[in-house]
């Protein structure tokens, strides 16, 4: 099964605002430059202000998942353009762009690994490709690894970044919301737990599907997480929004998500509360 | 050039004058009006046939379509509207209860956009509220429990937009409303009668069978929403409509819908006794087919329905 490049350091991925060439970049929140080598060893959190910063899914999967025990599943499923959109450029060539850009065929890697020995099986959405959109094969391989995952009888983690479902495949993108949430059928009727890790930013169809029906929801602090977006909540109702609206933290006081977890600690944070779920014994992490 | 639909409105403007006249003077113009009549009814159907999707969004959207409400009172008999999601609320975007269609026991979900301005606003043009999607999860607990068949019928240009909405968990009521559709034990025939806006559509659109309205539309996101991310200006919707192949043809090539539901000529507003004795025989015949099926059977059913629905290619 291919790698993926796994095993591939990379640069942090690239952020608004000014780069530093090479060896830095600028953190978007407190502005300060940090060493690559240095995000790369802190979970690509800054080490000045804490801001969490966004990852690809391959450096997503590289924070969450013992070294070494990734085995990628997805990527033989890729896109097509079956209603031959096009808006101000036809979908195959936004497609290729992003695949060009990611090295993936969509916006999604899925796979099996180990979280501090226990076995796992994944999903990680790719926001770098085209915004994390979920159409068709984010869809399928989500529902594919939700289906590896119940019949290897282990957990399903699921680390959601989207804006959305994709515009660009229609009334076939909003169906998806409907086919990922019978595939994790599966797994409650086989007593397998389903952890999602809502990130930034998942909104839009797939807040209002798989990201939110797990058994628990975990968010990352300050992720944007929410089903409307912001512009649209405020070109509806033509007021200001309350500051920190649609943080992490503004969910969890309104008791929409479990836990709000930093980055560093989701690692020991799963083990444990997966070893509890599986009945397996306590992880040297949690001694 | 003139269209067949400039030629139709003129034809229209003339018949009306006739006809008018006729009543005024009592005079017997049926030979005048006849063909004219028929010619009318010729270029309705030619116009229907040839519409752009645009144009049948803007049927789906017509002042004067039958809503939910208007369904239900010429279909079903004994409905008893059961208010509120027992946490927070009620929602009046979204309406639901124990009721006979065409004589049948069913639990009815349906999204009511309002007939006249004050309950256009106090039902917020069909677009929900979480507590509405909570409602609708309560009411297939229910369903389920007394092994009535869900019928939904699905008109909202989208879930509602709104800071609390956004607090009470928009999107996890949704989603908490198609895992709840996804486990139903019974049968599940939906109907989209006007807009199926998105997610809060979808909210209630998993059913066994899926049927729409000729006129109306389905999508991911409305044709507005659409042109104002690709271009940044909600005046090309109409280009978006034609992107999104959002129509009732369109949904039925992409397999999503098992049924195109025919409507009068012109619209269901124009008649709506006759788009109500379309769409009660549809879903009853629906209702029908699947009342032979044990619960199993049906949640297996639905699953694979939904699970199937995807375009890609494997290498
Ligand atoms: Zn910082």
């Amino acid at each position: 099964m291919a790698l993926d490049r796994f095993f591939r350091r990379r640069r942090p991925q690239q952020q608004a605002g000014a780069e530093l060439p090479d060896l830095w970049t600028q953190c978007p929140q407190c502005k300060e430059g940090v060493y690559n080598r240095d995000l790369d060893l802190n979970a690509h959190v800054c080490p000045r202000c804490g801001h969490h910063l966004r990852l690809d899914a391959g450096q997503r999967l590289e924070v969450l998942l013992d070294p070494g025990s990734f085995q990628q599943r997805s990527g033989r499923v890729h896109p097509v353009d079956p209603l031959g959109f096009e808006d101000t450029e036809p979908y195959p060539a936004r497609l290729a762009r992003a695949q060009k850009k990611t090295g993936r065929p969509d916006a999604i890697l899925t796979g099996t690994g180990t979280i501090l020995g226990l076995p796992v099986t994944v999903a990680a959405m790719d926001f770098a490709f085209s915004g994390g959109s979920m159409g068709s094969v984010v869809g399928e391989e989500i529902a594919r690894a939700a289906e590896h995952a119940a019949g290897a009888g282990t957990p399903f983690v699921l680390v959601a970044a989207s804006g959305g479902a994709r515009m660009q495949e229609s009334a076939l993108s909003l169906m998806q919301m409907a086919k990922t949430t019978v595939a994790l059928e599966g797994l409650a009727e086989r007593g397998l737990p389903y952890v999602s890790i809502l990130s930034d930013p998942t909104t839009g169809g797939v807040t209002a599907s798989f990201a939110t029906i797990a058994d628990v929801i975990v968010a990352e602090p300050g992720a944007l997480i929410g089903f409307a977006g912001p512009r649209v909540i405020q070109q509806t109702i033509r007021q200001n929004l309350p500051e920190g609206f649609q943080r992490a933290e503004f969910l969890l006081e309104h008791g929409m998500v479990d836990a709000v977890v930093d980055r560093r600690e989701h690692r020991t944070y799963l083990r444990s509360l997966l070893g509890v779920l599986t009945r397996q014994p306590a992880g040297e992490a949690s001694a | 050039m003139s269209t067949p639909a400039d030629t139709l409105r003129e034809l229209e403007a003339r018949l009306r004058d006739l006809e008018d006249a006729a009543q005024r003077t009592g005079q017997d113009l049926s030979v005048a009006l006849t063909p004219l009549r028929a010619e009318v009814e010729r270029l309705r159907g030619e116009c229907q046939a040839h519409l752009t999707r645009w144009e049948r969004v803007g049927l789906a959207r017509a002042p004067g379509r039958p809503t939910a409400l208007d369904y239900v009172e010429r279909l079903c008999t004994d409905f008893a509207e059961l208010h509120g999601d027992r946490a927070y609320g009620d929602d009046p975007a979204l309406i639901g209860g124990p009721a006979r269609w065409g004589g049948v026991p069913v639990m009815l979900l349906a999204q009511q956009k309002g007939r006249d301005t004050k309950s256009k606003i106090r039902r917020r043009f069909g677009m929900s509220n979480p507590e509405g999607y909570r409602k609708a999860i309560r009411l297939m607990d229910f369903a389920d429990r007394f092994g009535l068949p869900v019928v939904t019928l699905i008109d909202t240009p989208g879930a509602y937009p709104g800071i609390e909405a956004e607090e009470r968990g928009q999107g996890w009521a949704i989603a908490g409303s198609i895992q709840r559709m996804v486990r139903l034990r019974v049968p599940a025939v939906c109907a989209v009668i006007g807009e199926g806006g998105s997610g809060g559509a979808l909210a209630l659109g998993v059913g066994n069978r899926v049927l729409i309205q000729e006129n109306a539309w389905y999508s991911v996101i409305s044709p507005e929403g659409a042109a104002s991310i690709i271009w940044k200006d909600a005046a090309k919707a109409p280009q978006a409509a034609e992107a999104l192949q959002l129509t009732a043809p369109d949904l039925l090539r992409l397999g999503l819908v098992e049924e195109v539901v025919p409507e009068p000529l012109g619209g269901a507003h124009r008649d709506p006794d006759a788009a109500a004795a379309a769409l009660g025989e549809a879903v009853s015949r629906h209702l029908a087919e699947l009342s032979a099926l044990g619960p199993d059977e049906l949640k297996a059913g639905r699953a694979a329905r939904f699970r199937a629905m995807g375009a890609f290619r494997e290498v």
